[in-house]
């Protein structure tokens, strides 16, 4: 281009440039604006909001949350803003969600995944609600509130067992006994089979793979006992030791009973095949009742623990994860959310919590029980039973070691479950990874 | 440019009539803004994933963060079980990309150039795909897999076969599954692009072909395919980068919770590394270097090939 040229419309031109300009000017404001937006967020402290991170996004847990939040509001002048994330979105993002500006309160669990974020200093501690809500849990319970350094960061709401459900009426029909031992446990499944039905309903497709979980840990927890569980979750353990490696083969005898197709079948499928009777049993949690909308079908469904494996161990340990609060580490208002926690961990919230939501049982020993269904009193009974309560695989241990190591292990070698010590050895070569001293 | 904000007219004469005072501070801004955003949004990151990937770090604490060298590297290539399944699905990936939609949609794209009758409709239902987002075929697609509310399956057992198809969970299976439902997309993507270019063609040059004898065959190898060189180079580096970067799919196949038996890929355990209540920032950074290294390699190696034999 020549300088004629150039100049003159430069100068002829004005508007063009002014809209160039104002189009760049346009595209630096919107590169501005997360910056802007991120240095807002924090700002927004009301002392008569309560903002809360809840990840119930299915129908019955946020209506429950919803009618307990709603009570404190009334009761107590403040507001809480809730702000609620889809179950596994909520769970994937919680690291950066807690760095970033979280809710005042949030849910979560108990257990390891619960210490870790203590001991990052992502949440803060509960003692003084302690103080006030404490002599309402049992001590098992305030066990698992607390952090590796004693103090508390949690406040349970509920839990519920992990067990073997199936149809009361199926079972009837058919005559089936309730095993109690693993031989009983594999016999019926057999028959099942040859009955024409899928002894274990399974569904762990796509995001779902979670669910495999409560089987392998009970599996293990019958064959090795709770203390090697725990071992073994807290990477204190060789995966590949020879009691895994058993857990393993007793598991397999199980998994070639289960439903087909199950690698790529929602848990919820799953539990709907139980419920139209087209599966015998399922290894799942309590939860199953969330699925359940027709009340004839609720008062038929029953559960037993699952089955002694080594006498030794009998049926000593039961699965029931914990859910409950915690407090982020700079709350925008400290002083609501505690009087939140507080009111969360009460007894009053925990009956109007499971009021809404039958399926889960409440933790605090002052929450009248009276209302409960027949499921959840015997679930309540299974838990005040066990000797030993674990809380969930990826709960008891590095969710990220569950989630990127263990269960593409497990799920891959479901799909084949033949190399059992091949799938074993891999997990072991991460395990480094995820545990150092 | 760098001379350009502040340097007073004062030394070079003939300069300032060029560009007065204004010119320049408006030059310095809009190169400037767009640089700066360059260098901050993308530069800035990929030499802290370069740096990171030499770290150990959880993503909390900053303090946290260890030097290792290059024990992520060695832990990569020699201890860690997905990794070689996923350099090897992303060749399959490529190649299967790079030899069945790419072709396919290029074929389209000759065909419905023709002044066939419907044109605009064919384009426009195989373009289709293209304008949903990959999480909405990837929702598409999954309906369709269902093993038992499944459209696939439907069809199956319908036609009177009893077998129970695990498309997305069979590890044996479900990366084809799931390359399907990518080419679907990728034929879409491909047919307008290369249509665009047949529109630009001289038809001379087929009218020419056409008078020397050449039947239609030969007159798309020898006329059409050379002629659209341009064209060409475009479509085979989308192909490889797509293969290369492949993720929303088979994320959303997957379930949404990273990489699955049978599905890992490259982009997918980068994430699964990063993302997660327990990071370790700094192997998935080393992770992703190393696919920002292959792709680094395939593109540039075939930029600079090409462009060299264009300028012999």
């Amino acid at each position: 281009m020549t300088q004629q040229s150039r100049n003159p419309m430069a100068a002829r031109d004005p508007g063009r440039r002014r809209v160039v300009g104002g189009l760049f000017g346009l595209g630096a404001a919107a590169l501005a604006a997360p910056v802007l937006t991120a240095c807002g967020g924090g700002a927004g402290a009301d002392p008569k909001t309560v903002t809360f991170g809840s990840n119930g996004a299915d129908a019955t847990p946020k209506k429950a949350y919803a009618s307990a939040t709603d009570a404190f509001a009334r009761d107590s002048g403040l507001t809480v803003k809730t702000n609620t994330v889809d179950h596994d979105t909520f769970q994937k993002s919680i690291s950066t969600y807690l760095q970033g500006t979280p809710d005042d309160v949030f849910t979560w669990f108990a257990g390891y995944r619960m210490q870790y974020f203590a001991k990052k200093k992502l949440c803060s501690p509960l003692d003084d609600v302690w103080d006030k809500i404490g002599a309402d849990f049992s001590d098992a319970t305030k066990q698992l509130s607390r952090g590796e350094d004693g103090k508390y960061y949690f406040v349970p709401l509920y839990n519920y067992p992990w067990a073997v459900f199936y149809r009361k009426s199926l079972f009837k029909e058919r005559g089936y006994q309730v095993p109690q031992k693993w031989n009983e446990f594999i016999a019926l499944t057999k028959r099942m089979k040859k009955d024409g039905l899928s002894p274990i309903a399974s569904g762990y497709g796509g995001g779902d793979s979670w669910s495999i979980l409560g089987a392998f840990d009970y599996v293990n927890m019958r064959t090795n006992g709770y203390d090697f569980h725990m071992s073994l979750m807290r990477g204190k353990v060789s995966w590949s030791d020879k009691r895994t490696l058993a857990t393993l083969d007793h598991w397999r005898e199980l998994a070639s009973y289960y439903q087909q197709g199950a690698a790529g079948r929602s848990w919820q499928d799953a539990a709907q095949s139980l419920l139209d009777k087209k599966s015998g049993m399922a290894v799942i949690g309590l939860f199953l009742g969330q699925q359940i909308t027709d009340e004839k079908i609720r008062a038929d469904i029953d559960f037993f623990p699952f089955p002694e494996i080594d006498a030794a161990h009998g049926q000593d340990a039961v699965e029931a994860p914990t859910d409950g609060f915690m407090l982020s580490r700079r709350p925008r208002n400290e002083a609501g959310a505690k009087k939140f926690l507080e009111f969360l961990g009460g007894a009053h919230a925990e009956e109007l919590y499971m009021g809404v939501d039958p399926s889960n049982l409440a933790v605090n020993e002052k929450a009248t029980t009276g209302s409960y269904n027949a499921l959840q009193k015997k679930s309540d009974d299974l838990i005040a039973s066990a000797k030993h309560i674990s809380q969930f695989a990826d709960r008891d241990s590095d969710p990220g070691f569950i989630s990127t190591v263990v269960l593409p292990g497990l799920t891959e070698w479901l799909g084949h479950p033949d190399d059992g010590s091949g799938t074993l050895t891999k997990i072991e070569s991460q395990r480094s990874r995820f545990f150092t001293a | 440019m760098s001379s350009a904000p502040t340097t007073p007219p004062a030394p070079q004469g003939a300069r300032p009539r060029r560009l007065g005072t204004g010119d320049r501070i408006f030059l310095t801004v809009i190169i400037g803004i767009p640089l700066a955003a360059l260098l901050f949004f993308v530069w800035l990151p990929a030499l802290a994933s370069l740096g990171l990937s030499f770290t150990t770090w959880d993503g909390v604490d900053l303090a946290d963060i260890h030097w290792i060298g290059l024990d992520n590297y060695k832990e990569i290539f020699t201890n860690y079980p997905p990794f070689w399944p996923a350099v090897r699905h992303n060749v399959i990936w490529l190649l299967f990309t790079a030899l069945l939609p790419t072709p396919f949609g290029i074929f389209l794209a000759y065909q419905l150039d023709r002044k066939i009758r419907f044109t605009r409709i064919y384009q426009t239902a195989v373009f289709l795909p293209m304008v949903l987002s990959l999480a909405v075929v990837g929702f598409i697609w999954e309906i369709i897999y269902n093993p038992d509310t499944g459209l696939l399956n439907g069809i199956l057992s319908a036609t009177g076969s009893s077998h129970h198809i695990d498309w997305l969970g069979n590890s044996d299976l479900n990366l084809w599954a799931v390359l399907v439902a990518s080419s679907w997309r990728h034929t879409g993507y491909i047919m307008i692009l290369y249509l665009a270019g047949l529109k630009g063609f001289d038809p001379a040059l087929k009218e020419a072909a056409a008078l020397d004898g050449a039947n239609g065959r030969q007159t798309f190898l020898r006329v059409v395919f050379p002629a659209l060189k341009p064209v060409n180079v475009i479509i085979l580096v989308i192909t490889v980068m797509e293969s290369l970067r492949s993720f929303d799919v088979v994320y959303v196949l997957g379930g949404g919770v990273g990489s699955k038996p049978g599905m890992e890929l490259l982009s997918l355990l980068i994430t699964d590394n990063i993302i997660g209540e327990s990071s370790h920032i700094g192997y998935g950074s080393a992770l992703a270097v190393v696919l920002l290294v292959v792709s680094l390699a395939a593109i540039g190696t075939f930029l600079v090939q090409n462009f060299r034999k264009e300028d012999q």
